[in-house]
């Protein structure tokens, strides 16, 4: 019983913690729409500057309090420093563009931490009062941890009385629900934004110092912060306070039985649950529709076939690839059959994003998936590569075809969220299924055939596959599927009274989609002659995303190009510089700036007032 | 021939009352006229007949079928076509390109994966597009018309299916008088010609008046008169929820 006990109020504690974050995430999208991907990041942050300040300090419980509240002051003001400097120019872009934008700080506040406090995970030394215990029916409980419990609802109270009680908060909900109505009255909505900003930022650094003496501040709570935060705000429903309390309560108290009773379990819990809310409350627990998002105009251009002159100079991209393996080194061909393959990934997610209006976070489900199904053809079924390289496409088509259905549902931020928890679903199978995938150890030996063995062959058999692949890709977007599918995403009002069926449409278009990704996921394994979980990682998935926003999401040009630049500014700077995070995310921020468009999108349309000037 | 059928149809929002117990006919090639103050339940009627609200009860049969509660897709492929009072167009696309995915639905012809979509009807489109007078405009993106146009190309689109039923909701706001009488008149001579019922919402009496067979008026969700031109003017109760003072041209 006192077991039961303990674990319950463990799980509270957590709760706390998972909420701080999450509430600052959660009242930032409410007001300002914007998906702040950078928000474990202000979380991390929160956790070394909480070091600096509290290692200084004297060890009482006034000092700590007091130095856990200086750290929050001090990330409100980064909040502000962000927001001023990046989002208020970004306000009225489109909303993946925004995330694009926040990842680039993601990148940069990693190189800065790195340099700033050095790479080895800083703990504080802990006084004697923090590392008492409190007996509680015959075990123990760590005072600490009892004093963690009682802050989410101190915060959620704090806040609930600053929202209701204050002019301030009045207009922050009077913004949240309509935002021109603020405008019309004089507020002056910049300062509520950074300020609202500046609150949830704080909130996230005091979460990141309260964190430090449980654990430590390091490197990777960035990403982990931010995907716990980001499905307690998802189920609980975007914009909804209570609703990030809720579900921090149940997503922290699953996990504390769930590692007892499935220990296996634990690493995709939050993400099952996850999957199930959104599946059974396509808008979170306590979340209502959003109302149509901004920026839609941006995404809304005109599409085009390609001109004359831009088919050129694919024609002359080719020949330039087909001709390289005779002028350039085994390594730099190594590159461009990776930039391929990423090519190829990256269409397949252009393909749901941009006529499909469905975001992915969880795009290398797929290309996993396609992976592992040709590392079992080859080295479980015995099969041939050119085998091997059917069996990926149609293994990732069949697993899209299965969530898909789920999938299509939703829209926005929670589809896209969707899309992550499968994946993450797909990941842990891979993960923990060691005596079948050989767990972290990956598959190994998964070469080319014979006669694809030497660099050179297997090159241009990529070349082949990816290039005839992107134009089948774009063929079927410019033929009446693929009018129809954007039909469904410019006015889903209008395509349903035309009869067109956006459900089977945009679950066609994921098939589709599953299926390209899986096909350079095949041929990824085979490039690299293995196969890794990390093939399924949150990472990888990024990636894509970050290479179709960089490339423009209005026509396929966009993804090639992103893809290309991005692979290739990736080992580029990974050859010339250590602090590549900080120069990646700097060009990325101000690529958003620069070509709101994406590189292609933003060129192609000035090249087309050139021209008409 | 009666084209539309709808018996007692009621919605209710909460605990507003939108549409009340409305019941009415419109026959092929009728003009049939549903006005009434702002907020009155007009397009909560539409919503009603084209499958983008279930009534809470009544029903709604066309051409003698019972549509009550269908889709709006399937409604559309048994021949109704609808324009929106807020316009809703596919905004990447060029007006042509609107046209002809509709086509494309209407034809069935949407699960094609190779021949490029503007080797589709593309005639087919310009001949709709004509008939709106919106001919000049068809390689113009969708995304900056005017709103008149956008009005225009709304009409386009909900032709493409051939329609024995045209529920137009509000389409001539935003256009000038002479735009407007033109663009009515055009409805006119289809439902004449081609025997399709109309039934259309419209804030300007001049515009009503002169093209409607038949008038409903509607307020406050229930309907309050029913009858052609003369008799409206002369209803009384229309004159004192409706017309007020007595003008019989403007709106809101
Ligand atoms: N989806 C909805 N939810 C709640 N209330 C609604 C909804 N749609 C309409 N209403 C309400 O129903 C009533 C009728 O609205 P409707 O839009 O049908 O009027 P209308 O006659 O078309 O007005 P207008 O001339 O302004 O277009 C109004 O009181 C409106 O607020
Ligand atoms: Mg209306």
């Amino acid at each position: 019983m006192g077991f039961v006990l303990v674990q319950f109020l463990t799980g509270l504690a957590s709760a706390s913690s998972l909420f701080l974050v999450a509430a600052g995430l959660t009242v930032i999208f409410g007001v300002t729409r914007v998906v702040n991907f950078a928000h474990g990041s202000l979380y991390m942050l929160g956790a070394y500057l909480g070091w600096t300040i509290l290692s200084r300090l004297p060890g009482g419980p006034a000092w700590f309090a007091g130095g856990v509240v200086l750290a929050g002051l001090g990330i409100a003001a980064v909040g502000v420093l962000i927001e001023v400097l990046l989002l208020q120019r970004i306000y009225k872009a489109p909303e993946l563009l925004q995330l694009l934008a926040t990842f680039g700080v993601v990148l940069v506040v990693q190189d800065l931490v790195l340099k700033l406090w050095g790479p080895n995970d800083l703990t504080l030394s802990r006084p004697p009062w923090m590392r008492s215990f409190v007996q509680i029916a015959g075990e123990r409980m760590p005072f600490y941890d009892l004093l963690m419990i009682g802050i989410g609802p101190l915060v959620l109270l704090a806040l609930w009385l600053l929202f209701t009680r204050t002019r301030w908060g009045t207009l922050v909900r009077a913004a949240t629900q309509d935002r021109e109505m603020v405008a019309a009255l004089g507020v002056d909505q910049r300062l509520l934004f950074t300020t609202v900003f500046a609150l949830g930022a704080g909130l996230a650094g005091i979460g990141g110092a309260l964190a430090l003496p449980d654990g430590s501040a390091n490197g990777q709570m960035d990403l982990t912060a931010i995907t716990d935060a980001f499905v307690v705000v998802v189920v609980g429903g975007l914009g909804s306070l209570p609703g990030a309390y809720l579900a921090s309560l149940l997503i922290a108290l699953l996990q504390a039985f769930g590692i007892v009773l499935l220990p296996k379990i634990t690493l995709v819990l939050v993400f099952v649950v996850m999957a199930v809310v959104l599946v059974v409350r396509p808008n979170g627990l306590l979340g209502r529709k959003l109302t149509l998002a901004r920026g839609e105009a941006n995404t809304l251009a005109l599409v085009r076939p390609a001109e004359p002159a831009l088919r050129w100079l694919g024609v002359a991209a080719l020949l330039l690839a087909v001709w390289a393996p005779w002028f350039v080194g085994p390594f730099a061909l190594s590159v461009m059959t990776e930039m391929l393959v990423a090519m190829l990934f990256a269409a397949s997610l252009h393909v749901m994003m941009g006529p499909g209006g469905m975001p992915s976070f969880g795009h290398a489900a797929w290309f996993g998936l396609g992976a592992y199904g040709a590392a079992f053809a080859v080295k479980g079924l015995a099969l041939s590569m050119p085998a091997a390289l059917v069996v990926a496409p149609f293994g990732a088509a069949l697993a899209a075809l299965v969530f898909g259905g789920f999938v299509v549902r939703l829209s926005g931020v929670y589809l896209a969220m969707l899309t992550l928890a499968f994946a993450q679903i797909v990941w842990a199978v891979m993960f923990q299924a060691v005596s079948v995938t050989g767990g972290d150890n990956g598959i190994l030996g998964v070469w080319p055939a014979g006669w694809a063995s030497n660099p050179r062959v297997f090159y241009w058999l990529t070349l082949a596959i990816c290039v005839a692949c992107v134009l089948v890709l774009r063929r079927a977007l410019y033929a009446p599927f693929g009018y129809a599918l954007r039909a469904t995403r410019d006015s889903a009002l209008r395509a349903e009274a035309i009869g067109l069926n956006a459900g089977s449409l945009r679950l066609v278009a994921l098939v589709i989609a599953g299926a390209a990704a899986g096909l350079a996921g095949g041929l990824a394994a085979f490039s690299k002659g293995s196969v890794f979980p990390t093939y399924i990682s949150i990472d990888r998935s990024v990636d894509a995303l970050v290479m179709v926003l960089l490339g423009g999401v209005q026509s396929m040009a966009g993804p090639v190009v992103g893809a290309l630049a991005y692979t290739g500014l990736f080992d580029m700077l990974l050859m010339v510089t250590d602090l590549w995070r900080l120069v990646l995310g700097l060009s990325i921020i101000a690529l958003v700036l620069v070509f709101p468009q994406g590189i292609a999108g933003t060129t192609y349309r000035l090249w087309l007032r050139g021209r008409e000037a | 021939m009666t084209i539309l059928n709808v018996a007692g149809i009621s919605k209710s929002f909460g605990g507003v009352r939108a549409v009340a117990d409305v019941s009415f006919s419109v026959a092929a090639g009728e003009m049939l006229a549903l006005i009434g103050p702002n907020g009155a339940g007009k397009s909560t009627c539409f919503n009603m007949l084209n499958g983008q609200t279930a009534p809470d009860s009544g029903r709604v049969t066309l051409q003698g079928r019972d549509i009550t509660g269908l889709s709006p897709r399937r409604i559309w492929r048994l021949g109704v076509g609808r324009t929106f009072q807020i316009t809703a167009t596919f905004a990447s696309m060029t007006v042509r390109e609107n046209v002809q995915v509709a086509l494309l639905a209407h034809h069935r012809r949407v699960w094609r994966f190779l021949r490029p979509a503007f080797a589709w009807f593309g005639a087919e489109a310009d001949g709709l597009l004509a008939q709106v007078g919106m001919a000049e405009q068809a390689s113009r993106a969708a995304g900056v018309l005017a709103y008149g146009d956008l009005k225009r190309l709304e009409l386009a689109i909900a032709l493409a299916n051939a329609p024995a039923l045209l529920l137009m909701d509000e389409p001539t706001a935003g256009m000038a008088p002479s735009e407007r009488v033109a663009l009515m008149r055009l409805a006119r001579d289809l439902a004449s010609q081609r025997g399709i019922a109309v039934l259309f919402t419209e804030h300007d009496m001049d515009v009503v008046f002169g093209v409607a067979d038949r008038i409903l008026v509607l307020n406050r969700g229930e309907l309050i008169a029913e009858g052609d031109g003369p008799a409206i003017r002369s209803d009384a109760r229309v004159r004192a929820v409706y017309l007020g003072s007595g003008a019989t041209s403007g709106g809101h």
